[in-house]
């Protein structure tokens, strides 16, 4: 083979990357022949959801691990024959920062300039830079684990930056960091490939921030599924992108009808609205989309990188269940009586108050969603609703109940879906079905018929005695949503729901809510997800426990809107909501 | 060059020490623990039975039986209690009131001229057989300075009488706290030595300070020797809480040199440290690492070190296996050197077989040990 | 109800026995325990070695020498010829014991005098000096029976010893039945204390509080399968005792299960109480330790409570352990009846009751 000609310029060449993992006995392939190529200069993604084998790729970059064949080479050197030599010239911060959370900020720089042979003379004009461009000038003497998420995040970045590197590898940095901190990271980050002329890779499920990247690697199940400019990949869906609403017909119903449509590769809710992806060749009119649907009408739309991105992943296979469109639903919302009622909710721990005076109401059949920044109180009011955490004050009634009455006849009406889509992973899909229902007073026929129920509809029958831990992650996320279903509730609470999973599962799960909802079942949603607020029919954004904005997902963009923002985004919204609230760095 | 490489390590280093101050639960397992376990086995571990209660069944009672039993009482190793008949003492026994039963017959004192002697009849208890032979072992020397006395009392001669003389070298008052408290240094060290640090090192898998440290350009070398230093230090530390302790507060005598102590300290530390480091890279979360600690070096320490149970009363495979542990070379010093003195033939071949162990279990900790994750 | 919790006790049964960590905390310590204290933990001597300074050199003083060979607990290493080279011996551990016998041994033994012998042993080891020297007496009272007995006279007395219970006083008669007290404890003590706090870390506890199960059936839930693995454990190591060790079992077996269920049901209180105080395995784990290891040592499981100090020995009344060794030691060994051993059933079902309402309050109190 002719050697690459632009293995000489590029940052980081992989040749052919194989990488195995052996778990329970089993070879699981993490990198299948992996070949990619990372320029100089700027910043390049690495993206794709869970288990795509991000983290396996940055390591290897890294000499933490060692390929079971191929090559890597780093700024010409490399990796296998000499890690120590490469890692000397980059900049790497793994997924939890790699932080002493026992150290304090000037202690972890102070470790991080040592290990990098900082010579103590030029370190106090290096740390004055770096506190100053991570805003976290006043609390050197804080320690590393009474940061906030943010702050931590930003120090971890600090201490790979104690010696200005020539390439530096950040392995999903902006993961459970919440807006405003994420876009603070994106601004120092481009200040360092502008003033500094570093080299970047930065690996995110964030398809988002693939769009601020000058070049991206997407990878899917442990291989290169495209790579280039963002903007080029989101160019070419032109024209595939509309805006749908058709009078006298609910969202929720006219995205399940698009979704059905066999023109229509990918319908979402957005606001009142909703945003399609028509299949390549397909005529872009709504007659030729929705047939039965008069009244619907598109408008052209811009692109978006994951239009780009669904679209690919359509091409590899990984097709979408369709699920049949739900029947018309039985009223609208709003003549529904309140199902959720909080009045004047408060929590405090010792003398902080983690909720304050927190008020709003669910109707049923509706989607509501709780947003909020880490530490904002969202959590907590969610852990009060389920019943977990008793109230200081305030009142709390769900289903018509007083939680603080008659905790368990409430529970009995209430399906639970809790982070991580906590399963017994020890035991098999069935025998944590049989569990749950047991646990909700199911048995006998009924608890069969369920059961029965829930491996159909959720095509779980194939795996049922499959143990739950070594479930792909969309798969745990539907068992664990068959599990709250069990014992058919007639309120869901879901406590980030989607974290992790990949887009299409994302879709796939967000139908069969809009699906339930349709049924009459109400919803509580808490998510970081921007996108995914646009679900909800009303949202409450929290900040430092109190209440910052309630509303439509609509109306909360429109307080937003400015001449230089004329179309915000969900996030655009939030960030100038917390901003407005809150003076820069107690919010992060 | 040999600068930059020490900045490197300093820096580690002074991480550790600096994470140590700030962790209580490290310096309870320095410190806490190795006082806790001393006060216990200090305090509640003793093999020295004083004051045992034994049923005294005088059928008849005489001159000749208020002699025989007033030596009882006198004994600081009885505490005899008066019974009325033997199914009584039986009775006592069978409730675990009474270790022992001692009965003269009616027929006690008449036979006591007669050929053949007079028969004390002595039940003990067996269900606590170590017990039991102890207080066996003190009613035979009872018995015998009784038979000694009246001896001499009488002028007459006692056919087949010894006069035997024991003497307990090194502990002549018999305290079982003089053995146990040196020997439980060895398993406290281990503690620290072997449990803490594996679980420090599995501590930082778990929280992927050590992924970023090692993408940094420290070399392993330096990782390997910022994790031994300090821990030693902390090792020496609890072993000097436990040698004021012992000697201070349980007034065991150190025969020895401290220099000497120290030593086969360090040389044990060395030892340990290579177990913890070895674990550690077996195990990378606390969970596991402590289990596996616990098994294979506490337990061992405590067990198969000889320092509760004598090794060469152990079947032959286990007794091979005590070669292994290293914990039995440091407790066959320690209680030579606190016990009776710096007996060279006894420290130098246990502390050539410390190095022996140190090495190996440095080594392979250092073979096995790499700077990546898989 | 009922099958609410029955369902939950099916869950932690499997979840148990299929989590290899789990597993390992349930098969792998008690074997190794089983095997370590069976074969290892012992007090009974053998082969002591010892060093004979023979001053006398008559058939009289050989014979006494022939005594002491001719048993398997004393083996002779050396015998010198000076009394000057005993001590240099001793300290280097070549011997644990010395026998010097004097020069007028003979003459005095034919004369009624008492012959004087030595016995020096190293007290380095204490217990092992006091067990030698028990074991060097009795040969010397035997020699000088069988001495008087050959020589037509005889002493005024003799000491006629007979142990009850356990004749031959082995010492693993002792050892094993505590075994299995104390690994009933071990693994009823782990299976408790980490269930809450392994779902905690899971996540799946909130899952957990969320269902209808109230916090008395999750703890029943989660007591219960510590009760059943604990009595799985003592039974197999009950029959391993029997049929492997050889220990006699004498007593009713139901007597023996009676004391085991009220013994296991105070400590799975005692493992709740630290499930409920702990958020972290790592701390339910230190928690257990930290309850473990004095509760042994202050149990009488090898050394007995009565030689402890007296405020010692009030410590050891609110530890349960105490009892069911009491218990377990009394059915193989005295055969006892379920009248004589109501005191110590009494005092674990008292320790269980304020164990397990210590546990519901703590529990409620964490979970909100």
């Amino acid at each position: 083979m002719a050697p690459n000609p632009e293995t000489g310029t590029a940052a980081i060449a992989i040749e052919a990357v194989v990488k195995r993992f052996r778990e329970r006995g089993r070879d699981v392939p993490a990198l299948k022949a992996l070949t990619a190529t990372v320029q100089r200069g700027g910043v390049t993604g690495l993206i794709g959801p869970d288990g795509a084998g991000k983290t396996t790729l940055m390591r290897l970059i890294a000499g933490l691990l060692r390929p079971d064949s191929g090559r890597i080479t780093v700024l010409g050197i490399d990796v296998r024959a000499d890690p120590l030599a490469v890692q000397g010239t980059i900049g790497y911060m793994p997924q939890r920062f790699g932080l002493y959370e026992d150290l304090t900020v000037r202690e972890n720089l102070d470790l991080y300039a040592d290990l990098h042979d900082v010579d103590p003379a030029g370190r106090p004009a290096r740390y004055a830079e770096l506190l100053h461009m991570t805003g976290l000038g006043p609390f050197t003497a804080r320690l590393a684990g009474k940061l906030s998420g943010g702050m931590k995040q930003k120090l971890g970045l600090a201490c790979t930056l104690v010696r200005a590197p020539a390439l530096l590898l950040l392995d999903e940095p902006t993961v459970g960091v919440d807006p405003v901190s994420r876009r603070e990271l994106w601004q120092i980050i481009d200040t360092l490939t502008r003033t500094e002329g570093m080299t970047v890779l930065l690996s995110t499920a964030y398809l988002d921030e693939a769009e601020r990247c000058r070049s991206v690697l997407l990878m899917h199940e442990g291989q290169l599924v495209g790579d280039g400019d963002p903007k080029q990949r989101t160019e070419t869906m032109r024209g595939r992108s509309f805006h749908v609403d058709a009078e006298g017909t609910g969202r929720r119903r006219l995205q399940a009808l698009l979704a059905a449509a066999p023109g229509v590769l990918d319908a979402v809710i957005q606001g009142s609205r909703v945003r399609i992806v028509t299949r390549p060749g397909a005529a872009a009119t709504a007659a030729a989309l929705l047939p039965t649907l008069p009244g619907a009408h598109l408008v052209a739309v811009p692109p978006r990188f994951e239009d780009s991105f669904i679209d690919l992943l359509s091409e590899h296979g990984a097709a979408q269940t369709k699920l049949a469109a739900p029947p018309p639903s039985v009223g609208t919302a709003k003549d529904e009586p309140d199902e959720i009622v909080v009045d004047g909710l408060t929590r405090r721990f010792g003398d902080f108050y983690a909720v304050k005076d927190v008020s709003f109401r669910v109707r049923r059949g509706e989607i509501f969603g709780l947003l909020g920044a880490n530490g904002a109180g969202k959590s907590t009011t969610f852990r009060m609703l389920c019943g977990l955490l008793p109230p200081s004050a305030g009142t709390l009634r769900v289903a018509g109940v007083d939680l603080r009455v008659a905790a368990a006849a409430a529970r009995a009406r209430i399906g639970y879906m809790a982070q991580r889509f906590s399963l017994y992973g020890d035991l098999s899909v069935m025998q944590n079905l049989r569990f749950i229902s047991a646990a909700y007073g199911l048995s006998g026929q009924r608890q069969r018929e369920r059961i029965g129920w829930a491996l159909e509809e959720f095509e779980l029958a194939g795996l049922a005695d499959a143990t739950s831990r070594d479930l792909p992650l969309g798969y745990k996320q539907r068992l664990a949503l068959a599990a709250a279903l069990m014992h058919a509730p007639d309120i869901l609470f879901l406590d980030e729901p989607t974290s992790g999973v990949d887009p299409l599962a994302r879709r796939e799960f967000w139908r069969r809510i809009n699906g339930l909802a349709e049924a009459g079942v109400t919803v509580l949603v808490t998510t970081h997800f921007m996108e995914e607020a646009e679900y909800c029919d009303r949202l409450l954004i929290m900040a430092q426990g109190q209440v910052l904005a309630e509303g439509s997902s609509d109306s909360v963009k429109a307080r937003a809107r400015s001449a230089t923002l004329p179309e915000p985004s969900m996030e655009d919204a939030f960030i100038a909501l917390v901003e407005a609230a809150a003076p820069r760095g107690i919010a992060a | 060059m040999s600068v930059r490489i020490s900045r490197r390590l300093r820096g580690l280093v002074h991480k550790e020490f600096v994470q140590i101050r700030r962790d209580p639960s490290s310096l309870a397992i320095a410190f806490l623990l190795p006082t806790l376990l001393l006060l216990l086995f200090g305090y509640g571990v003793s093999l020295d039975a004083h004051h045992v209660r034994v049923g005294v069944v005088v059928t008849q009672p005489t001159a000749e039986t208020a002699s025989f039993t007033s030596h009882l009482q006198h004994s600081p190793y009885f505490a005899p209690v008066a019974l009325p008949d033997i199914q009584a003492a039986e009775r006592a026994i069978g409730r675990r009131e009474i270790s022992a039963i001692l009965w003269l017959r009616e027929d006690f004192t008449r036979k006591l001229l007669a050929p053949g002697g007079a028969p004390i009849g002595v039940m003990l208890d067996g269900v606590d057989a170590n017990t039991a032979r102890i207080v066996e072992a003190y009613l035979q020397q009872t018995w015998q300075t009784w038979l000694a006395a009246r001896a001499a009392e009488s002028g007459a001669p006692i056919p087949g009488a010894l006069a035997v003389t024991s003497r307990v070298w090194f502990n002549p008052a018999v305290q079982s706290r003089d053995y146990l408290v040196p020997g439980l240094i060895a398993v406290i060290m281990t503690l620290t030595g072997a449990l803490l640090t594996a679980l420090v090192i599995a501590r930082e898998w778990e929280r992927g300070t050590l992924e970023a440290l090692m993408v940094t350009p420290v070399s392993l070398r330096e990782i390997i020797i910022s994790k031994l230093a300090p821990y030693f230090v902390l090792g020496m530390g609890g072993m000097a809480v436990s040698v004021a302790m012992a000697v201070w507060l349980f007034d065991v005598p150190l025969r020895g040199s401290f220099a000497v102590l120290v030593l086969a300290a360090s040389l044990f530390m060395g030892a340990a440290l290579g177990m913890g480091l070895l674990i550690s890279s077996v195990a990378r979360n606390q969970f596991v690492a402590g289990q596996i600690a616990i098994i294979v070096t506490f337990l061992p320490a405590f067990i198969l070190s000889g320092f509760i149970f004598d090794i060469g009363s152990m079947p032959e495979p286990i007794r091979l296996f005590t070669y292994l542990v290293a914990a039995r070379y440091f407790v066959a010093i320690l209680q030579s050197v606190f016990l009776a003195g710096d007996v060279w033939s006894v420290i130098l071949p246990n502390a050539a077989a410390l190095v022996v162990m140190a090495a190996i279990f440095l080594g392979l900790a250092r073979l096995v040990t790499r700077k990546r994750l898989d | 109800m009922l099958a609410r919790v029955l369902a939950l006790i099916v869950k932690e049964l499997l979840a148990l026995l299929k989590d290899p960590k789990s597993r390992m905390v349930l098969i792998g310590p008690p074997l190794l325990q089983l095997v370590v204290f069976g074969y290892a933990a012992t007090f009974d001597l053998n082969q002591v070695p010892f060093v004979v300074y023979n001053a006398d050199r008559s058939a009289a003083s050989r014979d006494l020498i022939a005594h002491f060979t001719g048993t398997p607990t004393f083996h002779l290493v050396a015998t010198v010829e000076s009394l000057a080279l005993i001590p240099a011996l001793i300290e280097q551990r070549k011997a644990e014991m010395a026998l010097a016998i004097d020069a007028r041994f003979t003459r005095d033994l034919l004369t009624g005098r008492p012959a004087p012998v030595e016995v020096i042993v190293d007290g380095r080891n204490s217990n092992t000096a006091v067990i030698a020297l028990g074991y060097a007496n009795q040969i010397l009272s035997d020699y000088a029976a069988s001495w008087a007995g050959e020589h037509g006279a005889s002493a005024p007395s003799v000491l006629a010893v007979r142990a009850r219970y356990n004749s031959n006083l082995e010492s693993r008669w002792f050892i094993i039945p505590g075994i299995i007290a104390l690994l009933a404890q071990v693994v009823t003590l782990l299976v408790v204390a980490l269930t809450v706090a392994r779902e905690r870390e899971a996540g799946t506890f909130d899952q957990l509080l969320v269902t209808p199960l109230r916090p008395v059936d999750i703890l029943l839930g989660k007591g219960i399968p510590g009760l059943l693995i604990g009595l799985a454990e003592a039974s197999v190591i009950l029959v391993a005792a029997v049929f492997w060790f050889g220990v006699p079992l004498r007593g009713a077996v139901a007597v023996f299960y009676l004391g085991a269920v009220v013994f296991i049901i105070a400590v799975i209180g005692i493992g709740l109480l630290i499930s409920a105080l702990s958020a972290t395995q790592q701390q339910a784990l230190l928690g257990a330790f930290l309850f473990m290891v004095p509760s042994i040592i202050l149990s009488g499981f090898a050394t007995p409570i009565a030689n402890m100090p007296q405020f010692v020995q009030w410590l050891t009344l609110v530890n349960p352990l105490r009892y069911f060794l009491v218990v377990v030691r009394s059915v193989f060994l005295q055969a006892a009846s379920l009248a004589s051993l109501s005191t110590e059933i009494a005092a674990m079902a008292a320790i269980g009751c304020v164990s397990l309402i210590a546990a519901t309050v703590m529990f409620r109190r964490r979970v909100y």
